[in-house]
């Protein structure tokens, strides 16, 4: 599991690096970027969703935090004003392909009545992490992520894949609360509805894996 | 009153992340107990999330890291070009 977007080194200690970033000391940001290197480019993947735009977003949001720290104030978590940045970037370079390609949107419409039904099973097996070691199932799950429409796939990136809660997942991309719930809970449900018979027919008899603790 | 199996899936998300209110969660807990149907969405959807979350599903490219890090210190030796 990632180690979250909570800041890995702790907030105090975070906030006396960047007092010591903005007095001098810049080298230093450096070690406040690194708990946050993988946030920075699956934040952008999930909106620019290709390895070379969304390594370059994240390169564009770290200079650009740096230009600006001494605007960050303090009031929002650091994780979280970075997060903002790479949104931004990522967003504008969007922008500028699609202006080049005119293409349309392929988002759903919000209020769309669609329904979202998870896939009926009963003897569902859990999936050892192990199995992760198995590039097959590595791509299957990239790509039903990949495939979610585009405002799902970022509210479940944020929010399942880099642990943000709903309300910083909200203030990144710019969306109220209940959005992130409502869109999450798509994304989720078409997950499994997308994986679950997949994993299903491909897991291993192994029981006991996690039983029921809470996932969070 | 007895929650239907569409009810349980509509709170499924919320109810994951902790954040539906206790009686609610009590009546979602008391529906599991006996529907297999709806206890194989939840474990299935909680594994899912495990699987997708984990490091190796979404690998960094090879030297990303240290591209950033290259990058950052051109800015930082004021060489940074944008």
């Amino acid at each position: 599991m990632t180690a979250g977007t909570t800041g890995a080194i702790g907030e105090g200690r975070e906030a006396q690096l960047i007092a010591r970033i903005l007095a001098g000391e810049k080298e230093l940001f450096h070690d406040l970027i690194r708990p946050y290197e993988r946030m920075l480019y699956l934040t952008a993947f999930a909106i620019v969703k290709n390895e070379g735009d969304a390594e370059e977003c994240a390169q564009d949001a770290v200079v650009n935090a740096y230009r600006n720290l001494a605007r960050f104030r303090g009031d929002s978590k650091f994780s979280t004003w970075l997060v903002t940045i790479v949104v931004n970037e990522a967003r504008q370079k969007l922008r500028k392909a699609k202006r080049s390609k005119e293409e349309s949107l392929d988002e759903p419409l919000e209020g769309e009545d669609k329904e979202y039904t998870p896939a009926p099973l009963t003897d569902w097996r859990e999936i050892p992490s192990e199995a992760l070691e198995r590039k097959e199932l590595r791509e299957t799950l990239r790509k039903a992520v990949a495939d979610l429409p585009d405002i799902y796939r970022q509210v479940f990136t944020l929010r399942d894949l880099e642990e943000m809660n709903v309300a910083e997942t909200a203030a990144a991309l710019g969306v109220n609360e209940n959005i992130v719930k409502v869109r999450l809970h798509r994304a989720r449900i078409m997950l499994q509805r997308t994986l679950a018979p997949y994993l299903k027919t491909t897991a291993p008899a192994r029981k006991g894996f996690w039983g029921r603790t809470p996932w969070s | 009153m007895e929650l239907s199996c569409k009810h349980v899936w509509a709170h499924i998300s919320e109810y994951i992340d902790q954040s539906v209110h206790a009686e609610l969660r009590e009546e979602i807990e008391r529906h599991l107990e006996h529907c297999e149907i709806c206890s194989a969405i939840l474990d299935s959807t909680r594994n899912i999330l495990v699987l997708t979350a984990d490091n190796r599903t979404f690998e960094l490219p090879l030297g990303y890291s240290e591209r950033l890090h290259e990058r950052l210190k051109r800015e930082l030796s004021g060489e940074g070009t944008n």
